[in-house]
């Protein structure tokens, strides 16, 4: 079959570079690839298309690319499935990641905030003589999470580094979970002070892209989560010292809010988030308040409760003794 | 057509505009929504990263509650769709359905597995039809220009949404949008996230996302945004003003929720679906529309 390839281009040697789309017309083969097509493009067609790729076998996480808008391994994702009717395809190089050449990316702002959240054991033992061992059963939930290939695909289609490259990003903070999880490493407290900081676990939307473009199962979203129920679990605290966020307390007081009335009041959230004492904060949210005041949207300030309350209230009651059991 | 309506605490909160339209929409074209008694927030994602428990027997209750109704369940909130769609799959694990039962049983509930969880989105396109809403439309929409905006949480995960199964689900807004008779947008930020969930925690860039999506969807030329989510709603209304001022430039979109915009369509008035309780004024997208606001 006939596929038109839309590829966008860059050429940082050009005078004024400037990135544009070219259209590649190649034949295919039902079980071609996306790398397959590039990778016949330019050798048949264009020989100064810039890709990378090495392993084509979904191991060396180096192609990755956005193909019709979503980031994906190029060698792992078959073309046929991403042909419109027309039989076009939209390839461009990974998004919030600075472009080199085509569709090369330059990765070192992804590995710089890998480094950033110590990847590494930080054990109290004593070194041993081989490797430091834990047992299997206590390492096993942690299989997905290593298998990380650094693509960089979770980064390229994440939501906050859209509009903030000072956020960690999935791939880090999911590398970070990995040895805050890990029962060897004693940093725990230090680690999740850190990742506490603007700019860590809590920037994060929970918008899903990463956990659904991650080619290996890694699902950083549910990392982020984790980590965030650590901190909750530790009392990490938030909004105590330079850099904290409010991200703690909107969790705990979102979760008091739900147990007490069954219902979510977004009025209360805002309040005991930013603190009942917290004047700055409360005072810029004033003018927002009256404009929906305005429009009859406040909702009321005593929160009628939910029928059927006090089921609502027992339930909480147990899951905390359950909670507590464990 | 009978459903355990689920209205979620946005449309009994912050968004009254929506339940209010939701209520003459689902009258008007016959489908009976009967509001399921002492139902609870979902956890929203938020009580699912504090107490995951407590978020998954919540839901097991609202679906317990919904299955003694015999009814499948209908949303009118992408978030709420999208957490009842995961805390379904992971109740359909036995043992933990299990254990989570052993919870509920003592209040005399139980929820047996495979409730059947829509949005209203998805109910328009799979159980009424692209067909009903275009003989349905009365009011024409000719020329007027809509950029969707889904929400994370109907589009992901897109395992649980089912979305394989009903792959009508990738394009649901633009073929309600079209049938209608308006124009849909191809907005890039339709399927991003709006930055609610960080509202209260990094506002700086929940308002850029704000700007972002409603910038993109005004240089496109929409007259305005329609949104099956009320969180979405919240934020690019309420902060749509506050986030152009951040971003130094001039926007001013209005938003509808999905069933304001039926509701126009279908010929009903502007008061009736609410279209005069926005922030942003909706005003000059209702008189394109042929509706007095
Ligand atoms: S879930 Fe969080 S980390 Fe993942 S893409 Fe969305 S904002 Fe980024
Ligand atoms: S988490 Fe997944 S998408 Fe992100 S870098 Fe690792 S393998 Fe790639
Ligand atoms: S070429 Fe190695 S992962 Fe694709």
């Amino acid at each position: 079959m006939q596929a038109n390839v839309s590829v966008r281009r860059f050429n940082p040697d050009e005078e004024a570079p400037k990135s544009y789309d070219q259209e590649y017309q190649v034949e295919v083969e039902d079980n071609f690839t996306v790398l397959d097509t590039l990778i016949k493009v330019r050798e048949e067609i264009d020989g100064s298309l810039a890709l990378r790729c090495s392993c084509r076998a979904s191991i060396c996480g180096s192609c990755a690319i956005r193909v019709n808008g979503h980031a994906v391994l190029a060698c792992k994702t078959r073309v046929s499935e991403h042909l419109s009717d027309d039989g076009s395809v939209r390839i461009e190089p990974m998004g919030n990641q600075p472009v080199i050449k085509d569709l090369v990316v330059d990765l070192n702002p992804f590995f710089d905030k890998i480094r950033a959240v110590e990847p590494y054991m930080q054990p109290s033992m004593p070194e041993p003589e081989a490797e430091y061992l834990a047992p299997n059963e206590v390492m096993l939930h942690l299989v997905d999470v290593m298998g990380c290939i650094m693509c960089g695909a979770c980064v390229s289609d994440c939501t906050v580094l859209e509009v903030d490259k000072n956020f960690l990003g999935p791939a880090a903070l999911a590398k970070a979970y990995r040895f805050v999880a890990d029962t060897r490493d004693v940093e725990d407290d230090k680690r999740l002070r850190m990742y506490n900081e603007y700019g860590g676990m809590w920037d994060c939307t929970r918008c899903g892209e990463c956990t659904e473009v991650c080619p290996k199962g890694v699902a950083p979203m549910e990392r982020i989560m984790a980590l965030r129920e650590k901190a909750i679990e530790t009392r990490t605290p938030a909004g105590s010292y330079d850099g904290a966020t409010y991200g703690y307390r909107h969790s705990v007081v979102f979760e008091d809010i739900v147990a007490h009335s069954g219902r979510l009041d977004e009025t209360k959230l805002v309040v005991k988030t930013v603190g009942m004492f917290n004047l700055p904060k409360l005072l810029a949210l004033v003018p927002i308040a009256m404009n929906a005041a305005f429009r009859r949207k406040i909702p009321p300030l005593i929160h009628s409760r939910v029928p059927g309350v006090g089921q609502i209230h027992r339930i909480a009651a147990r899951i905390n003794a359950i909670n507590k059991r464990v | 057509m009978r459903f355990a309506f689920f209205p979620g605490c946005v449309s009994r909160g912050g968004a009254p505009e929506l339940y209010q339209s939701t209520v003459a929409v689902a009258e008007k074209i016959g489908i009976e929504l009967e509001e399921i008694e002492g139902w609870s927030c979902t956890g929203a994602g938020a009580l699912q990263e504090s107490n995951p428990l407590l978020g998954d027997t919540l839901n097991a209750r609202n679906f317990a509650l919904a299955q003694r109704m015999g009814l499948p369940i209908m949303t009118i909130c992408s978030t709420c769709q999208g957490v009842m769609a995961q805390a379904k799959v992971k109740l359909e694990d036995e043992e933990y359905r299990a254990q989570v039962n052993e919870i509920l049983a003592t209040e005399g509930l139980e929820y047996t597995g495979g409730i059947q969880v829509k949005h209203m989105l998805w109910v328009m396109v799979e159980d009424i039809g692209l067909d009903k809403i275009k003989s349905l439309a009365v009011r024409s929409l000719d020329g007027v220009f809509l950029a969707p905006f889904y929400g994370c949480y109907i589009v992901r995960p897109s395992a649980a949404l089912e979305y394989d199964e009903h792959p009508q689900r990738r394009e649901a807004l633009e073929l309600v949008i079209e049938a209608l008779g308006a124009t849909a947008v191809d907005n890039e930020g339709k399927t991003r996230c709006c930055g609610f969930p960080i509202l209260t925690i990094n506002e700086k860039n929940s308002l850029a996302m704000v700007a972002k999506h409603t910038g993109e969807a005004q240089d496109l030329g929409a007259d305005a945004m329609v949104t099956p989510c009320p969180l979405c709603h919240l934020n690019l209304d309420g902060f749509q003003a506050k986030a152009a001022k951040q971003m130094g430039r001039q926007i001013n979109v209005p938003i509808l929720h999905l069933p304001q915009l039926i509701g126009a369509a279908l010929g009903m008035d502007g008061p009736s679906l609410g279209l005069n309780r926005h922030i942003i004024s909706a005003f000059d997208v209702a008189m394109k529309m042929g509706i007095r606001v």
